[in-house]
């Protein structure tokens, strides 16, 4: 199929139509109302349902229902809608239920501005509803990969019968790049057989539900929820990198930051500086082995937030003390210079290249 | 080949359908692309803008600081974009609405009495095209063919009968760019 033109936001909606979704239910907020905008008009034409819910804690309850009968089904909200969605999260992690969850980033916290930012990540990789739970969470760069991720972000929640959240930005939702919609490669998935379909007289009915009563059967049911969670920590991380093995500086930066990074890094090398890129691709699970390559006599690791500092622990965390960490972000929804980085990454060189 | 271009002005005046006019025909030719709009709680006669880049490369950050073209339509955008293009860059004034010059003596500045044509070509909604075709004329960053190709990709097939006069909208800003050049000969 040729390439067509797309607004980030948009392009979700038209990928998760290819992906087999036919149920949204959600609740407008900018920057990622042309979402439900375009679920509204496009779903009804392929048989599905668009529903605008009284409240975003009304709607994650419905993905939860929807889920629960094994459709495939996608919400999306920003921030602060977000927030009101984790209680519905959590159940539906605790229940074990696949669906797909929109996430593009605006300013905090609170109400905050309407501006792109990355201030989610502890609430998206860390858990913002209760309970040891994890999502995917997937972090795509260009609407190109925004695409092709919601797409496999449908197969991995099934497959694991977890929630997927995609965490992009209000730049990435508002921006319009070339996409195209190839004919992604299906995993085998496994029967629905959990899904409340209607016992039709021949089967026991199926219960969804995230209550234990018995502490020994929650402690049963944490186990294989965490041997779970291994399975995708094993099989599931994706990252891009570029020049780490050579470099004297790497920048670690996700989604729209990392483009910035990269603009950063080819004026840096025109200069004559070598600097790599690690971008994460999945957040959870984060690839921290990626950052094993890094050339030992790397002087810093620089991470590249639109926040105070939230991949930062991440990074900490993989580099194991080998290599000074240092961080540049802006908040507020401003919104970094490939300058600003070229600055940073040239005091971490010491005037020395 | 990277061509970092801000279009800014007036909402109403069509500088986002411009923007993503020149990101199609860009795309149709193969470059990569780029469109970002800017967004926020804007009002109705508030300033609009968006950057785009057309480039032989992956395109990195999408968002325009330092431009090599500025196109603006209304004075307030001459004012917040004309210091960020880059020395050598051009900048396309709309004079119609735009009485000042440029104060810069480092980049190529145009100008263009877009809406005087426009309501000349009897439609007054063509200026940013008269604009988008000065545009086009003195930079060559895709051609005139493309951007008419992706006309009904931006505005749907039931404005294919408006291709005739943008397109001669189009003609008539390059027309207005030449003419510039011979008098600065």
């Amino acid at each position: 199929m040729a390439k067509v033109l797309m607004k980030g936001n948009e392009a979700i909606g038209a990928a998760a139509i290819k992906a087999g979704c036919k149920y949204f239910f959600g609740y407008p907020i900018t920057p990622q109302s042309e979402l439900p905008e375009y679920m509204a008009r496009e779903l009804p034409k392929v048989g599905g349902v668009f529903l605008q819910a009284e409240s975003e804690i009304a709607a994650i309850n419905m993905v939860y229902g929807a889920a629960g009968a094994g459709v495939r089904v996608m919400t999306s909200s920003s921030s602060p809608g977000i927030s009101l969605k984790q209680e519905g999260i959590s159940y539906i992690a605790g229940a074990e239920l696949p669906c797909v969850i929109v996430n593009i980033m605006r300013g905090g916290p609170g109400l905050g501005s309407i501006q792109p930012s990355q201030t989610d990540y502890f609430q998206a990789t860390r858990g913002g509803g209760n309970g040891d739970y994890r999502l995917v969470v997937l972090a795509p760069a260009n609407v190109q990969e925004l695409v092709d991720l919601i797409i496999e972000g449908f197969d991995i929640a099934d497959q694991y019968r977890n929630p997927v959240m995609i965490l992009g930005d209000g730049m990435i939702g508002q921006m319009m790049e070339p996409v195209e919609f190839r004919e992604p490669k299906r995993r085998d998935l496994p029967e629905k057989d959990w899904a409340t379909t209607g016992t039709q007289g021949k089967r026991k009915p199926n219960i969804i539900n995230s209550l234990y009563l018995q502490p020994e059967e929650l402690e049963e049911h944490n186990k294989r929820l965490q041997a779970k969670y291994k399975a995708i920590m094993e099989n599931e991380v994706k990252v891009e990198s570029y020049n780490i093995e050579d470099a004297d500086v790497v920048i670690a930066a996700y989604g729209t930051t990392s483009r910035i990074a990269r603009t950063a890094i080819s004026q840096l090398e025109e200069e004559g500086y070598k600097v790599g890129l690690i971008r994460p691709i999945t957040l959870w699970p984060y690839p921290y082995d990626e950052f094993e390559k890094i050339n030992p006599n790397c002087k810093g690791i620089l991470t590249v937030e639109m926040n105070t500092g939230q991949m930062l622990d991440d990074v900490k965390i993989a580099v194991k003390g080998k290599h000074p960490v240092y961080f540049y972000g802006r908040t507020g929804g401003m919104v970094p210079t490939p300058n600003e980085i070229i600055e940073k990454v040239k005091e971490i060189y010491g005037g020395e290249k | 080949m990277e061509e970092r271009i801000i279009i800014a002005g007036f909402g109403g005046q069509g500088v986002m359908a411009m923007g993503q006019l020149l990101t199609y025909a860009g795309m149709i030719e193969g470059k990569h692309v780029s469109w970002l709009p800017s967004y926020g709680p804007e009002m109705r006669g508030g300033t609009a803008n968006c950057s785009v880049i057309v480039s032989s490369e992956p395109v990195g950050s999408p968002v325009v600081v330092n431009s090599t073209t500025a196109i603006v339509m209304n004075k307030p955008s001459l004012d917040k974009f004309e210091p960020s293009v880059n020395k050598g860059g051009r900048l396309f004034i709309n004079s119609s609405l735009i009485e000042q010059k440029s104060k810069r003596d480092d980049i190529e500045v145009y100008y263009i009495s877009a809406n005087e044509i426009a309501d000349e070509l009897g439609n007054m909604r063509v200026a940013n095209m008269v604009m988008l075709g000065a545009y086009l004329e003195a930079t060559k960053t895709v051609d005139v063919e493309s951007v008419l190709e992706g006309f009904t990709k931006v505005f749907g097939e039931n404005r294919a009968h408006l291709i005739p006069i943008n397109k001669e909208a189009l003609e008539r800003g390059a027309q207005a760019v030449r003419e510039q050049m011979k008098a600065n000969v």
